[in-house]
């Protein structure tokens, strides 16, 4: 090594107590990043079905703090369901493509063609059910070869998962009474496809429920789950976009708003004692820019970070939560697929915008959550802390170059033992909409070799074109690295070095180390 | 003089404007930004009528259809239902007539019903015509407006209006049976100000066996 000085990767791993944000206390539940992955390939076809679960956390919860007897839930409605109006306001979610010819024809329009990741959901009896660039009944004909191919493999007591042709991945997943598939000219892996399908089909079952979903096509399989979809691809269209911009995603990991220990732990326990006596309460969640603030839970409960990750995409993608209070079903899917959960969504202030989210597994509590909330508000107003969540949402985050490390461009920080990441702010080159996802593409490439599940790799140091990227997985944490592309391996080390005493010694600030509960 | 409070539920198909209507009337503003409903949304408000006071407490529903189910957590407590239909779209009108038929099932008390044409800015786009909505809102004791959240020329309010009315009326009518309806008296209205109203669905039925929805208010027609 030229320079004697810089110290191999091991002499840094070797320093005691260098994993940062690392904490025995967490309220998330750690996952392995194939997890979804693993579990799809060793699920055989026949113990699909039955694998969905079939023990019921909500109902568990109901049962364990029901000493009152139960009110009786709502009637239900003994009319017939109305028809849904003839004329289904499917909201269009193809961009100006030249639309003529997509009204005729999708597989003759170029653009469409083009597209680089394109996702498509059916029924196990082929009907269309959704298509991220086009209006999914113009596809009846693609859809039906889809299924075909699906039902062949089937019949040969296999299962299709992926084909490959040029520069193409088609991947399926079979989930349920659902066929998804993507064809990708993206770089991202099959278990990273596989995965985001997974992420499409839990938010299918978070507005739906799992339970509803296998009881609809039980009674008909022909059934068309549009109708009890419509309004909600806008969700799928966002959590779609949203991946591609993530990394927390792929990560499995979620981010925290950078606050003062001090700040944080004031707002949990004001949550904590406002809410402390309303039973039923499962979790606080305050989101700010769609990072987390504090999570305060029920004791034996946590939270499985793609759970959090829907929440978010709900609430970015639902501009109505901001004006006014709402109650809303949500069912996580990790938590327990088979039920809703009800949730008390409401924004802090006109002048603090912060979601923050009650969710109880009791229906009949919303006033007590909507005076809890305004408790709430007043108390952290009192104590500065709205305030405190404005100025952080408005900071710019804090780039590589600002922390003094001039050749860093960009990081990607994963803390295992609390499934929390921190990624520092973008600098040049990567502040176009094209080069942050290429950036992100890089990432999840260095991510799947890291993983590779025939043959996982602990450290990659790769000199590109235009960056060179580092990636490094240790028992504590993972950290994926974009430097100056003429950055000498000695130089990478130190600085990485460097980075991982700034993140120890501002660990308190970025990630959230105890895990407050009712 | 008296305050009362009632409960409000807006009810109709998905896409018709029921949050805008309301935003409209809370906010006085036209608001572009909004998104579907996603379960329910609540508001309150208050309304000085000449006779008295009147606070609602609203709650705005979600047309999609995975909510559908819900719909009867918020119209069992409620005193005035607000049937929103689209102007422009006649099938969001048919569907009103089977809210009708699904509240008479299922509420026994007697029950304020505002009917509400909303989009009337859309004058050329227009399939419901005011004749047949009118007539229909008598045949079911409705009082009928018309509103557009767009450019709202007095119709939103006169909707809030109605239902502000109707309550009073019915406060009046049936002392003894009222389920949900608050009557107070001023003084005993502040000191009670703030105590805890029921959830959407825990408050039990004191059944007043009518099916007579309807109040006996004129219209407040627009201009
Ligand atoms: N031209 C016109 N458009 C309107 C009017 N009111 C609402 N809209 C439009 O209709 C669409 C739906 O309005 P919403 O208020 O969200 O409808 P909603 O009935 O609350 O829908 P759900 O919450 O899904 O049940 C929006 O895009 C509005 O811009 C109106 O008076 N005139
Ligand atoms: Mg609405």
């Amino acid at each position: 090594m030229a320079n004697p000085e810089a110290p191999g990767v091991d002499d840094v791993i070797a320093e005691p107590g260098i994993e940062p944000g690392a904490s025995a206390e967490t309220m998330l539940v750690t996952t392995d990043s194939f997890e979804e992955y693993e579990q799809e390939m060793s699920n055989s076809i026949d113990d699909r079905q039955m694998k969905e679960s079939t023990t019921s956390t909500i109902s568990e919860l109901q049962e364990d703090i029901r000493e009152a007897p139960p009110t009786p839930t709502a009637v239900s409605p003994t009319e017939p369901k109305p028809e849904p109006p003839d004329d289904l306001e499917l909201e269009d979610n193809t961009q100006q493509l030249s639309l003529n010819s997509l009204e005729i024809d999708p597989l003759r329009n170029t653009t469409w063609l083009a597209q680089r990741k394109h996702i498509f959901i059916l029924s196990q009896a082929g009907k269309p059910i959704y298509s991220r660039h086009s209006s999914e009944d113009k596809l009846v004909t693609l859809m039906g070869v889809m299924q075909a191919l699906v039902s062949f493999v089937q019949a040969g007591n296999d299962m299709i998962r992926s084909v490959h042709a040029g520069d193409t991945n088609f991947v399926f997943v079979v989930k349920g009474p659902l066929i998804l598939v993507t064809v990708s000219k993206t770089l991202e892996s099959v278990p990273q496809l596989v995965l985001q399908l997974t992420y499409v089909y839990n938010q299918i079952v978070s507005v739906l429920t799992q339970s509803q979903l296998t009881r609809v096509y039980e009674q008909r399989r022909n059934f068309d789950l549009r109708r009890l979809l419509t309004g909600s691809e806008r969700l799928i269209d966002h959590l779609l976009n949203f991946m591609d911009k993530e990394p927390a995603f792929f990560l499995g990991a979620i981010k925290c708003l950078p606050l003062l220990p001090s700040m944080r732990d004031a707002i949990s326990q004001t949550i904590v004692q406002t809410c402390g006596k309303i039973k039923n309460l499962v979790f606080a969640i305050l989101l700010a820019n769609n990072q987390l603030v504090t999570l305060v839970r029920m004791k034996k409960y946590f939270i499985h970070p793609a759970d959090l990750h829907l929440i978010q995409n709900l609430v970015a993608s639902s501009e109505s939560f901001k004006t006014v209070e709402s109650w809303t079903p949500i069912c996580l899917p990790k938590f327990d697929s088979n039920g809703f959960m009800h949730g008390h969504v409401s924004y802090l202030a006109e002048d603090c915008q912060a979601c923050l989210l009650l969710l109880t597994v009791d229906k009949d509590v919303f006033y007590s959550l909507s005076d809890a909330k305004q408790k709430i508000v007043e108390k952290l107003r009192r104590t500065n802390c709205l305030e405190a969540i404005n100025e952080s949402m408005n900071k710019a985050s804090i780039t590589t170059a600002e922390i003094g490390l001039p050749e860093m461009r960009h990081v990607l920080y994963k803390c295992k033992s609390t499934a929390q990441f921190w990624s520092p702010g973008f600098q040049p080159p990567y502040t176009t909409d094209e080069e942050i996802e290429r950036l992100l593409g890089l990432y999840q490439c260095l991510h799947h070799r890291l993983h590779a599940p025939n043959r996982p790799l602990k450290l990659i140091f790769q000199q590109l074109d235009k960056e060179t990227m580092l990636a490094w997985v240790t028992s504590g944490f993972e950290l994926y690295l974009t430097f100056e592309p003429l950055v000498t391996k000695p130089d990478a080390i130190n600085s990485v070095s460097k980075l991982l005493k700034w993140i120890k010694k501002e660990e308190e600030r970025l990630f959230i180390l105890n895990s407050p509960t009712f | 003089m008296k305050t009362i409070e009632g409960k409000v539920v807006i009810l109709g198909a998905q896409g018709v404007g029921k949050t805008m209507v309301i935003c409209r009337y809370i906010t006085k503003m036209f608001n572009r930004r909004i998104s579907p409903t996603i379960g329910a949304a609540f508001y309150t408000c208050n309304i000085n009528l000449e006779r008295g006071k009147v606070k609602l407490q609203i709650w705005d529903t979600a047309g999609q259809e995975r909510f559908r189910s819900m719909a009867p957590m918020y119209y069992r407590n409620a005193n005035v239902a607000l049937l929103v239909f689209d102007l422009t779209k006649h099938s969001s009108f048919n569907e009103i007539k089977s809210w009708v038929m699904e509240l008479k099932r299922n509420v026994d008390k007697t029950m304020v019903l505002v009917l509400v044409g909303n989009k009337s800015d859309l004058v050329s786009q227009r399939t419901v015509d005011a004749e047949e909505a009118s007539q229909y809102a008598t045949s079911i004791g409705a009082s009928y407006h018309e509103t557009s959240a767009v450019c709202d020329d007095g119709g939103v309010e006169s909707v809030f209006v109605a239902a502000a009315a109707g309550l009073y009326d019915l406060s009046e009518e049936n002392h003894e049976h009222l389920n949900s309806l608050r009557i107070n008296d001023s003084i005993r209205s502040i000191l009670n100000s703030d105590d805890q109203p029921a959830s959407p669905s825990s408050e039990d039925c004191l059944a007043d066996r009518s099916i007579a929805h309807g109040i006996h208010e004129k219209p407040h027609m627009c201009c």
